[in-house]
């Protein structure tokens, strides 16, 4: 238990919190959740600079904070290594002094030396003496980094440390945290709100709404098992609907959608009759009309009519109306024009019942 | 020219601005980040000597310091002497006409200095008085600067406050800004005039240094 970063806060106010976290050494857990859904607030708590009113944050088997003991550890006592949004570089120290102040445990010389490793090992050696205005954003944003390790942390946290920086250095600052963070023996949070980031990034994702930490999982776990509803929407699912438990057959389970019956994955510790929500990926809908397999298969065959198509690169996202719901797909361009497809047309979608997630009624 | 009423002027705008040099960072950077209710209150009476006509303010500060106020009787027999009238009355009022002088533009130097980049300092370990002294001070420099500046030249041209508190005593409360006055009382003007425009300059190179080291120092805090 005294491994990695343990973190459970409940408060009210002034910010709701109800969040429980765990990270091992090593690992990377990516906090995601839309803005004001207190992400920020959890790694201010983890770095001391926000004093939640209950809870206990314990890190590398030291107590940093314990409301019914009355620990608060300072966060100059807590060796935190952080990332601002804003990369928070000392305006008037080169990059080699904004580095070697994260370390003044070693003397001035080592100090020095170890700073200028540190930059070597972010790819910017020869800008030492650059103040942070004189540095780009992706370089700032590696100065950054660069200070938050050479406080040799024992968590490091990343506050949105990408966005300030444009498509094009993102992509390659990517490459270069997944390859220092092979190094890294300690456990690192990132908070960001961009899905993709945080599925390309981090072990496990720890899904959050209004300080609450909703489910804590692999981001394919979170893609094709969501808990609940909210989860599904906040983890971007689009096509997330309600419906009700017919009966169980022997290899599925028949739901009740609207006018339609689905056939979807067997489900049993859901009782027939009861209410759900149910949710299925954009690429659980599928154009071609069913072909003779569709006894094998759980493709549930319905018609719809094309609301938009919006064009997404080589996509298009497809809006579909199936009586009163619409159905989200992603179809490749050359599909689309393959079949001649339009707005306003009427055509078949095949629901592949496989695919189709059932969860609780959102109380 | 009456060179001691200069050099009073000067060692009165000295201490001024020495003393109120730690009084205007302690409380700039407290009214900086620090949110309380009676904040608004605060602020409005450090800032009151700006607007309140010195010979008003002056009055006050007399009656306050004077012979019979508990103040006056307790500098009285500390110090054996008198604390109207005195160079150490004049300094106190200096210090308190010059507050909103000094801390307004520290507080407001303070205030630019990024909330992150401090928390950033207290995540790197780094304790208060190295912030305050490695991040903080660099940071607001400028202001600091011109807040001295500023505390230093008003505090040379004072005249109402000091004919209130000090009256014109020679060597003890007769500050250059007295001296002209009396001059021009006198039909003395070439010794007026000589002043004056000592005092013009004085003005006129502090406001300037205070130009020229904002401008070269504020190019090192424009970033991000």
């Amino acid at each position: 238990m005294s491994d990695g970063l343990h973190l459970h806060l409940v408060q009210d106010s002034p910010i709701p919190l109800a969040a429980q976290i765990h990270c091992a050494p090593g690992e990377v857990l990516a906090l995601v959740g839309p803005s004001g859904s207190g992400k920020s607030t959890l790694l201010r708590s983890i770095a001391g600079l926000y004093r939640p009113n209950s809870g206990v944050i314990r890190c590398a088997g030291e107590v940093w904070f314990d409301s019914n003991r009355g620990i608060n550890m300072p966060t100059a006592a807590r060796r935190v290594g952080m990332v601002f949004q804003n990369f928070a570089l000392f305006p008037h120290l080169s990059a080699l002094e904004n580095i070697a102040e994260a370390m003044l445990d070693y003397p001035q010389k080592e100090r020095i030396e170890r700073a200028h490793s540190w930059l070597a090992r972010v790819h910017l050696s020869g800008l030492e003496k650059r103040l942070p205005r004189q540095l780009s954003g992706g370089q700032q944003q590696r100065v950054a980094v660069a200070r938050a390790l050479a406080r040799e942390p024992k968590v490091l946290l990343l506050d949105e440390p990408f966005s300030a920086v444009d498509r094009g250095t993102r992509e390659s600052l990517y490459n270069e945290l997944a390859e220092l963070r092979a190094e890294l023996n300690m456990p690192v949070l990132l908070v960001t709100h961009d899905l993709d980031e945080a599925t390309l990034l981090a072990d496990r994702m720890s899904i959050l709404n209004v300080g609450k930490t909703l489910q804590t999982d692999t981001p394919d776990q979170l893609l094709t098992a969501p808990l609940s509803a909210e989860v599904a929407k906040l983890m971007g699912m689009r096509n997330v609907f309600s419906g009700r438990v017919i009966r169980h057959e022997a290899t599925h389970s028949i739901v009740a959608w609207g006018e339609h019956e689905l056939r979807v994955r067997l489900r049993v510790d859901f009782e027939a009759g009861s209410a759900i929500c149910w949710a299925m990926p954009t690429s659980g809908v599928l154009l071609m009309p069913s072909r003779s397999r569709e006894a094998e298969t759980l493709d549930n065959e319905i018609p719809v009519r094309i609301i938009t198509m919006l064009a997404l690169g080589e996509q298009f996202r497809l809006t579909l109306q199936a009586g009163q719901e619409n159905v989200t797909m992603n179809v490749p361009r050359h599909i689309a024009q393959r079949y001649a497809l339009a707005e306003d047309q009427h055509i078949s979608v095949r629901l592949r019942g496989e695919t189709v997630h059932l969860m609780p009624v959102e109380s | 020219m009456d060179w001691s009423a200069l050099k009073l002027s000067l060692e009165l705008s000295f201490w001024t601005m020495l003393i109120l040099l730690p009084v205007g960072i302690f409380l700039g950077r407290h009214l900086a980040w620090t949110q309380f209710r009676s904040k608004s209150v605060v602020e409005a009476l450090l800032t009151l000597p700006l607007v309140l006509p010195p010979t008003v303010l002056g009055f006050y500060l007399l009656v306050a310091m004077g012979a019979r106020s508990p103040i006056g009787q307790a500098y009285e027999s500390l110090f054996g002497q008198q604390l109207s009238f005195s160079f150490a009355g004049l300094l106190i009022a200096s210090l308190i006409f010059n507050l909103p002088f000094a801390i307004q533009p520290m507080q407001r130097a303070f205030e630019a200095i990024p909330q992150e980049v401090r928390e950033a300092a207290r995540c790197c370990g780094l304790s208060p008085w190295r912030i305050l002294g490695r991040i903080e001070l660099p940071l607001a420099w400028p202001g600091i600067l011109s807040a001295l500046v500023l505390t230093f030249a008003h505090t040379l041209g004072e005249f109402g406050v000091v004919l209130m508190v000090g009256g014109n005593i020679p060597g003890e409360t007769r500050t250059i800004a007295i001296a002209i006055y009396d001059r021009v009382q006198a039909f003395d003007n070439q010794a007026a005039a000589t002043m004056s425009a000592v005092l013009l300059i004085i003005s006129l190179a502090a406001i300037s240094l205070s130009y020229f080291a904002t401008s070269r120092l504020g190019k090192r805090h424009d970033h991000v």
